[in-house]
């Protein structure tokens, strides 16, 4: 700063030294972060076209790693279980969610407690969520061993070591774990309603029950698609909430792709399969993601031009 | 909607309000009290069920005494692990993501939205994409088994978090303020210093609480890059119960996971409102 008088090239310079480590500030995490997930992503990618199996080899196989995986039967388990936990979960906790923010809605006492009460689970690991559950829906131990216990000993609750049924024992422990959140975002979308229309309505005559139907709900379904992608975006990756729960079992029954990624990866020492898993999960995960997107545009495009 | 009369379709509302609370609660209560019964109280009866007289022993052995394979610590290395990984890489990414926030928003620069844009992007990138890439990089840097190395994965990977929060909450502070600083001679820290940061306390407790909350429960990172004494406790919960498969002991297990999800559950049970803003925040990206 001191020295102003000096040639024309040499107060760039020490401005650029000065400004050293702000530069460095700025770039230094935003470029790791960029950089890390795109180099990472090219790589994996890459290495899903190789025939890598203990460790990364280059070559290339085509499509090779990708048939394998679609063809076996663990992706093809876990994939469609994927498509029933997807859409069961996300309906499910919707509606479970929907009608929390509702019940919420009505003025009543000790709403701040009991909105606690519904959110505390989000605040808890997948881990603990599924060991609880794991606990709970064990027919030795849990809630069939309670109510043989108490004198109904024909009751039937064995989801967990039923192969049919396994599946719904993730859904139950996921929508305990987090309709909380569509209750949070639902929750706060009745509560931002325009207080003139319910007036216009009230005013044209409409009862408290139409005015919620006709009026309030429908403004909800902008929030309504945040939280089925929010959702997804978790039944698609879901890992950890499986792995304390079923651990894929009873045999593979519960396979879901994150498992299976992690089974090739780490287990099978299949890195080309295993990175190959991967991306198919990243494409499930777009074909999500991609049509939001679009959407989200469109309404910000609406909304600007409006 | 505005009745506050007792008619009989209150009653049904708080009759269905208080059944929902039941079910939310009851798998928190149903562990609470297994932590304080026997395992042989437990073994005799399912795990629903109350406490005969209450076995605070059951805490000691979880903390300091029960196996996870050869070593027989309880959960406490554990615990002191994931603590060691989780207030490190949830200061170090807030605070970087609070001044890459600055940076975006208020400070600008060439580039800034593209970069902003790509950060943003790890929000959606599926871990499994990652995986390999991160045992590679860990390994040849000579953080693999580390906590260090967890550290780092989470500081960078929260950075798209923490840049996120932080950008949308600066995109609020008028420009004329900064452009004021700036033409009075502040510098991009100084402005950070003594404007950003003053303004900043409501954002940071939303940022610092979803990142400790996040990394704490994290279990796939842990799992994939640490073994053994190394691993943080989400991890080492399921180790125990790989280990214990066989003589499963209830009662421990269950003051086990209520240990290892006090601090999370204390965190929300403090800092609700604003663990409630960053769930909302993190949604609307």
């Amino acid at each position: 700063m001191s020295n102003v008088v000096s040639t024309a090239a040499r107060p760039a310079t020490s401005e650029m030294v000065r400004r050293l480590p702000e530069y460095l500030m700025i770039w230094v995490p935003l470029l790791l972060s960029a950089a890390h997930l795109i180099s990472f992503s090219i790589w994996t990618i890459w290495i899903s076209f190789t025939p890598s199996t203990l460790i990364p080899v280059s070559g290339w196989v085509g499509l090779r790693n990708y048939n394998a995986v679609l063809a076996s039967r663990n992706w093809q388990i876990a994939f469609d279980n994927l498509l029933l936990f997807g859409i069961a979960f996300v309906l499910l906790s919707l509606i479970t969610g929907l009608a929390l923010a509702i019940l919420l809605d009505q003025r009543i006492r000790g709403e701040n407690v009991l909105r606690t009460i519904f959110l505390y689970p989000l605040a808890v690991s997948f881990v603990v969520t599924g060991t609880v559950w794991s606990w709970l829906l064990n027919p030795g131990i849990g809630i069939e061993k309670l109510i043989h216990d108490l004198g109904w000993s024909s009751f039937h609750f064995d989801w967990l070591v039923n192969r049919d049924m396994a599946i719904w024992t993730i859904v139950i422990a996921a929508i305990w774990q987090s309709s909380g959140f569509a209750m949070a975002l639902f929750l706060a979308g009745l509560r931002s309603v325009d207080t003139d229309i319910i007036r216009a309505a009230q005013i044209d005559g409409a009862g408290p029950i139409r005015t919620y139907v006709r009026v309030i709900l429908p403004t909800l379904w902008p929030i309504t698609i945040t939280v089925v992608v929010v959702q997804l975006q978790f039944a698609i990756s879901a890992f950890d909430l499986v792995r304390a729960l079923t651990n894929g079992g009873p045999g593979i029954a519960t396979q879901l792709p994150a498992l299976v990624v992690y089974d090739l990866m780490f287990q099978r020492s299949q890195l080309g399969r295993g990175a190959a898993a991967a991306v198919l999960m990243l494409l499930i995960l777009l074909a999500v993601l991609l049509p939001y997107a679009a959407w989200r545009y469109v309404q910000r495009r609406q909304a600007t031009h409006a | 909607m505005r009745d506050r009369s007792f008619a009989p379709s209150r009653i049904l509302i708080y009759l269905v309000v208080t059944l929902f609370a039941a079910a939310y609660l009851a798998p928190l209560v149903v562990v609470v009290l297994n932590s304080l019964r026997t395992n042989e109280e437990i073994a005799q009866g399912s795990m629903i069920g109350w406490p005969q007289h209450l076995a605070w022993g059951n805490y000691a052995l979880a903390w300091s005494g029960f196996c996870i394979a050869e070593t027989c610590a309880g959960i406490r290395p554990y615990m002191l692990n994931s603590a060691l990984v989780t207030i490190p890489a949830t200061i170090f990414s807030t605070l970087l993501g609070a001044v890459a926030g600055y940076a975006v928003s208020l400070w600008r620069f060439r580039g800034d939205n593209w970069i902003y844009g790509i950060v943003t992007l790890g929000l959606f990138l599926p871990q499994q994409m990652r995986l390999l890439p991160w045992t590679i990089v860990l390994r040849d840097i000579g953080l693999i088994n580390t906590l260090w190395g967890l550290v780092l994965i989470h500081t960078i990977q929260g950075l798209s978090f923490t840049v996120l929060f932080c950008r949308n909450y600066y995109i609020a502070i008028p420009h004329e303020l900064i452009r004021a600083a700036r033409i009075d001679g502040a510098g991009f820290f100084r402005i950070f210093w003594r404007i950003i940061l003053p303004l900043s306390a409501p954002i940071l407790i939303v940022t610092v609480i979803w990142q400790f909350t996040h990394i704490w429960n994290e279990f796939l990172y842990g799992v994939t890059f640490t073994t053994g004494q190394q691993q943080p406790v989400t991890a080492a919960l399921i180790a125990l119960s790989a280990a214990v498969a066989d003589i499963p002991q209830h009662g421990v297990q269950s003051a086990a996971v209520i240990i290892a999800a006090l601090p999370t559950l204390l965190i929300y049970l403090f800092g609700g409102r604003y663990f409630v803003r960053g769930l909302t925040a993190g949604a609307v990206k």
